[in-house]
């Protein structure tokens, strides 16, 4: 065999192993996560996790339902604020500002803040809402989760309508459609999946977040809905029981952390399908 | 003599005034037309009609600027920032390059297809009734008869009457353009302007679209870019041969393929370049 081909060959198969191996090796962390969780956290999988609320010290009853709750209430509110503004934001990039030096700017500042750790987005909202306003309350929570999802929504969606052909656009033009429609009727549903998918993976993205509460929606022991007094939540919860002396709430935070890694496997899940339904059409 | 005054009058910086077709009024009239993609200069002094009710074609080589002629027809090159065009375009007596018109009016009483079929993303049906409900607010059974009317106008009514609910994207390439050409026609315009309407299909669907087009001229003033030169011989009255952002010759489609006036016109009728 031809000597340089021969070397080409071997170096190939060595490439091809490390390649291999690295990709084995990711995939084993992962799966260990996951299966931990599921060994540890479906133990203490019962009715009781969802109809009781966090116990109190010392006691082995209880459940999570208060930070299901507060989790749910304050991700709903951060996306319910963060996903419009992002949508909107984007659409500005990607549509009416395609040209101007404004949106190469706004693209950068929001990388940054698409990078940014969590837990100065929290720190941020402390100093923002939690002092001037007096205490932890469910609304800095809600509004610092709403600081993480702006910055994934408005990448996803412009990345998404840039994808849009332009020839599609120049269509609707040439119909007679002034821009708003082009964007709201042709371009957003030649999007849409797209667009939705952003907005799942921006929900996914905060529905696990610890540290933005931690300093803002804080915790609380007993069920509340009041936006202006602290909540309970998932996260924080887990952090908290994880490190308490007591066995039963050791396995809380198991469970809880199994629910909030179910939660964001399906909207990962489903985010995918969404995008495979849209390379299909 | 006549021939020496437009000389005196061209290098006097004034243009010759265009010869109207004889036969019918004009409907576009562009005088001393240029266009400007930034410092590109890609038309240069572009005179001439489209007569009503005629099919006009441009043939010439990429990049001549045929393209870019049609799309100031209806200011599509607005869309854009840095391309300007100069000169007199009227539509009728309306001034089309007038900065203060509205362009949505215009585009909906100049319609356009385009190279490659672009239906939108919802059902055949809506297709259609999107850009109709755009100008007129009308019943349901009125739009099903506009919608149906559209359909046979772009003579895709026998192929979708049963999937009318079905995307429009699920349709063939050939049905797509037909689509857009029945959406295009929906609107009632009275110019459509087509852009290689037939690049992307096949020669049976290039037969359908090319019948349509010959139907289509009883109502509309038709303007089509191709390509294809056997395509504007079939489809059109009179055509334009442009060459480097020049109008180079512009008469009767007959007169253009069998005794051109313009060396150039010839080499490129004949295929000796472009």
């Amino acid at each position: 065999m031809n000597p340089i081909y021969a070397s080409r060959r071997r170096v190939d198969i060595v490439i091809r192993f490390l390649c291999l191996g690295a990709a084995i090796f990711g995939v084993t962390w992962l799966a260990l996560i996951l299966f931990t969780l599921f060994y540890n956290g479906l133990a203490g999988l019962t009715l009781q996790v969802f109809t009781q609320n966090t116990p109190p010290p010392g006691s082995a009853d209880g459940g999570l339902l208060n930070a299901i709750v507060g989790s749910i209430i304050m991700t709903a509110i951060g996306v319910g604020v963060g996903a419009p503004i992002g949508l909107f934001a984007g659409t500005y990039l990607a549509e009416y500002g395609r040209n101007d030096r404004l949106t190469s700017l706004i693209r950068f500042i929001n990388d940054i803040l698409l990078s940014a750790p969590s837990i100065i987005i929290g720190l941020f909202v402390y100093g923002a809402v939690v002092v001037p306003m007096g205490g932890f309350s469910a609304f800095a929570g809600a509004l610092a989760l709403a600081v993480i999802v702006i910055p994934v929504v408005v990448r996803t969606t412009e990345d998404m309508l840039l994808l849009v052909p332009n020839p599609l656009r120049e269509a609707a033009s040439a119909l007679g459609l002034p821009r708003s429609l082009v964007i709201r009727r042709v371009a957003y549903r030649a999007a849409r999946a797209g667009l939705i998918t952003g907005v799942l993976l921006a929900t996914a993205r905060v529905a696990g977040e610890t540290a933005p509460l931690l300093f803002t929606a804080l915790s609380n022991q007993f069920f509340s809905l009041d936006m202006t007094k602290t909540m309970a939540n998932l996260p924080v919860t887990i952090n908290n029981f994880v490190q308490s002396p007591y066995d039963y709430w050791k396995q809380l935070a198991w469970t809880g952390a199994l629910l909030i890694t179910l939660t964001v496997l399906t909207l990962n899940i489903g985010a995918r399908l969404l995008g495979a339904e849209r390379t299909k059409s | 003599m006549s021939e020496l005054n437009v000389a005196v009058d061209a290098a006097r910086g004034k243009m010759p005034p265009p010869v109207p077709h004889s036969d019918s009024p004009p409907k576009i009239t562009a005088r001393g037309l240029n266009f400007y993609y930034g410092q590109t200069h890609a038309l240069k002094n572009v005179n001439l009609v489209l007569a009503e009710n005629r099919v006009t074609a441009f043939i010439g080589p990429s990049g001549c600027g045929k393209s870019t002629l049609l799309r100031i027809f209806n200011r599509m090159y607005d869309l854009y920032p840095g391309q300007r065009a100069e000169g007199q375009l009227l539509l009728d007596k309306t001034n089309i390059l007038d900065p203060k018109l509205d362009l949505n009016l215009l585009r909906a009483r100049v319609g356009m297809v385009f190279q490659k079929p672009t239906p939108f993303p919802m059902t055949i049906y809506e297709n259609i009734a999107f850009g109709i409900r755009l100008y007129e607010k009308i019943s349901k059974s009125e739009m099903d008869g506009r919608v149906e009317a559209a359909l046979r106008g772009g003579a895709l009514w026998n192929e979708v009457k049963d999937k009318l609910n079905a995307s429009g994207l699920s349709l063939s390439g050939g049905q797509q353009q037909r689509l857009c050409i029945a959406r295009t026609v929906a609107v009632r315009p009275e110019v459509i302007l087509f852009d290689e309407p037939c690049s992307a299909l096949d020669p049976i669907s290039t037969a359908k679209v090319e019948e349509l087009i010959h139907e289509l001229k009883e109502q509309y003033t038709i303007a089509i870019v191709t390509h294809n030169m056997q395509q504007a011989a079939r489809v059109s009255d009179k055509t334009a041969f442009m060459y480097l952002g020049e109008l180079v010759e512009f008469d009767q489609t007959d007169k253009i393929f069998t005794s051109p006036a313009d060396r150039r016109t010839q080499d490129y009728i004949t295929g000796r370049f472009g």
